[in-house]
């Protein structure tokens, strides 16, 4: 609503050309669907993470929350549980997490980076209670349903694609054309002048972070359609990831100021990159070197902009 | 060609007492804040209440705005007897408040901030189901009340960053003054601006009082307050302690009332007059 996409949407396209022009491999339809598909489960993880972001907070437990999201339906249908009540519960599980930080941050006015740190802590330790040093390989046709793909032309596309571009449409509809989505920019950019206008921050605090929590509970959906084996050590840098992916998609750190879109594209460039170096042979090694001089570069141009608002 | 206007302000005639407190007493602790301070506005006017540092200006502010629950007295709005539990309720009643610091998202663009926390929907289920906002109704009405006060601004689009300080401000100052139904508060609205962007903002609030809307400015700058009040009341030690005017007295006077240098009861005031 705010910032310009652009300059996130020009640095995926230049991306997109170079590699096109390295690799024949790497501008055809089964390769650009599997880059989509690598970037459902950071992509879902990263709309909560913009929206909690906007609000000037920050999410280390979302990975956390995700998995433990797998684990818990995985368990349950390996358990003979109704596979539908499995996910709902999983869904369920991953919304209060949600809550409890939210509640953590509104009511208590904990820093949000401390409540999702020490969440993460304890979700982790519950996860691996949970799995009891196993992982649960998922054969459940509703669990794996995300992975299911269908043919548009040569493009295979999966439903967990469509899913994930469906909640981006509906929260950038929240954020952009409702009421709710204007109190959580400007309780972002201004919490005092949000408060003094009336907007009631505590509950708008609330419902973001609770939302961000059944979106990450969505996401461990998505993972297990992705790969069917609830596995408790995958997804360990879901947070940094999803984070890496707001910041290069030009949402500022300080809250505010964002774009949602801008995460998707942010969430395409690290996997475009990654795809793109495997392709073109050049050492793995690489691939984080690049993601973090792109994060360091997108945060410095946010920090001079605003420097310039002054 | 009708512009539809957010608040539609019936104000009772020129004169007459619109909001009345009388014997506010607020103590902290061992602290008497407020000792049986009274306060008259009427419509139409511009009432600057000014006080050294501790008078308790802030207070009996605070108090009218519903941010402070008095331990004593009664605030009559209109002459019906008032209890604010919050500035909510003084909102609710038509009271809005312009505070010191910047209140604006500075991200968020003028017409965005003018209706901050009260947003427009779409008439119909747009609105209803799914909370569609009306974008283009709150910037046409944005620019039509910005143009009913006079107040110049780049497009009503842009981000209030890219304006001057006196230009937020003004922001701030005309939100109060678009969705308030019966005063306005403004509580040392010039004091984080420079000359001539303090200027922008005294415009603005001879608009608003000639608009028909009463302003109670709180100010320390004497220079402000002799250039829009109508009225002054002068707080000391809790109390009213004069209540004059920028005719009856000069701006060292009034200082000096403030300090206790001059005696400044009701009957400082009547004896200046005869």
């Amino acid at each position: 609503m705010m910032t310009p996409t652009l300059g996130p949407l020009v640095v995926l396209l230049v991306f997109c050309a170079v590699f096109s022009l390295a690799t024949k491999t790497f501008f055809a339809a089964g390769n650009l669907s599997l880059v989509v598909q690598q970037s459902v489960i950071v992509g879902t993880l990263a709309i909560g993470q913009t929206m909690i972001i906007l609000t000037a907070g920050i999410d280390l437990a979302n990975g956390g929350i995700a998995v433990l999201g797998t684990i818990i339906a995985g368990r349950m249908v390996v358990e003979q549980q109704n596979p539908v009540l499995s996910l709902l519960f999983a869904l369920i599980v991953c919304t209060s997490f949600g809550l409890t930080a939210g509640l953590l941050v509104s009511r208590l006015m904990l820093p949000p980076f401390i409540v999702t740190l020490g969440l993460l802590g304890i979700i982790t330790a519950i996860t691996r209670l949970t799995a009891q040093g196993g992982a649960f390989p998922v054969t459940d046709d509703l669990l794996s349903w995300p992975g299911n793909a269908f043919n548009v032309g040569d493009t295979s596309i999966t439903y967990g694609m469509v899913v994930m571009f469906g909640l981006y449409v509906v929260v950038w509809y929240l954020l952009t054309q409702t009421a709710w989505g204007r109190h959580v920019y400007a309780i972002g950019n201004n919490r005092e002048a949000a408060r003094l206008v009336g907007i009631p921050v505590q509950a708008r605090l609330l419902s973001v972070y609770t939302f961000a929590g059944l979106l990450y509970g969505i996401g461990a959906w998505l993972a297990l359609g992705r790969i069917p084996n609830a596995d408790p050590n995958a997804l360990q840098n879901g947070n940094l990831d999803s984070i890496t992916a707001v910041v290069i998609g030009g949402t500022s750190l300080f809250g505010g100021r964002g774009s949602l879109w801008g995460t998707l594209i942010g969430t395409l460039i690290v996997s475009v990159l990654r795809n793109g170096l495997t392709l073109t042979g050049i050492d793995p090694l690489w691939q984080d070197l690049v993601t973090g001089i792109l994060v360091i570069s997108a945060v410095a141009l946010d920090q001079i902009s605003r420097g310039k608002q002054r | 060609m009708t512009v539809e206007t957010i608040a539609k302000v019936t104000l009772p005639p020129k004169g007459t007492v619109v909001l009345e407190a009388r014997g506010i007493t607020k103590r902290y602790g061992q602290v008497t804040a407020l000792d049986r301070a009274d306060l008259e506005l009427k419509a139409g006017e511009v009432l600057a209440v000014v006080g050294d540092n501790g008078a308790g200006k802030s207070t009996l502010i605070k108090v009218l705005c519903g941010a402070v629950v008095p331990d004593e007295g009664q605030v009559l709005l209109e002459g019906h007897p008032v209890h604010f539990r919050s500035p909510l309720d003084a909102r609710n009643l038509g009271i809005e408040t312009v505070y010191q610091d910047l209140a604006v998202a500075p991200a968020l663009d003028i017409a965005t901030n003018l209706f901050l926390g009260r947003e427009l929907r779409h008439k119909g289920p747009l609105g209803t189901w799914l909370r569609l906002l009306d974008k283009s109704r709150m910037r046409r009405e944005a620019q039509h009340e910005m143009d009913q006060l006079k107040f110049h601004l780049p497009a009503i689009d842009s981000a209030v960053e890219k304006l001057s300080g006196g230009q937020r401000q003004g922001v701030a100052v005309a939100r109060a003054a678009i969705f308030a139904r019966r005063l306005v508060i403004m509580d040392e609205p010039t004091a984080a601006l420079g000359v001539r962007e303090s200027g922008q903002v005294l415009n603005l609030i001879r608009t608003i009082r000639d608009r028909g809307l009463p302003v109670i400015l709180i100010s320390h700058d004497m220079p402000h307050v002799f250039e829009v009040a109508d009225r002054i009341q002068i707080m000391r030690l809790g109390r009213r302690a004069a209540l004059t005017s920028p005719q009856k007295h000069t701006m060292s006077e009034v200082v000096a009332i403030m300090t206790g240098a001059a005696r400044g009861d009701e009957a400082v005031e009547a004896n200046g007059a005869a």
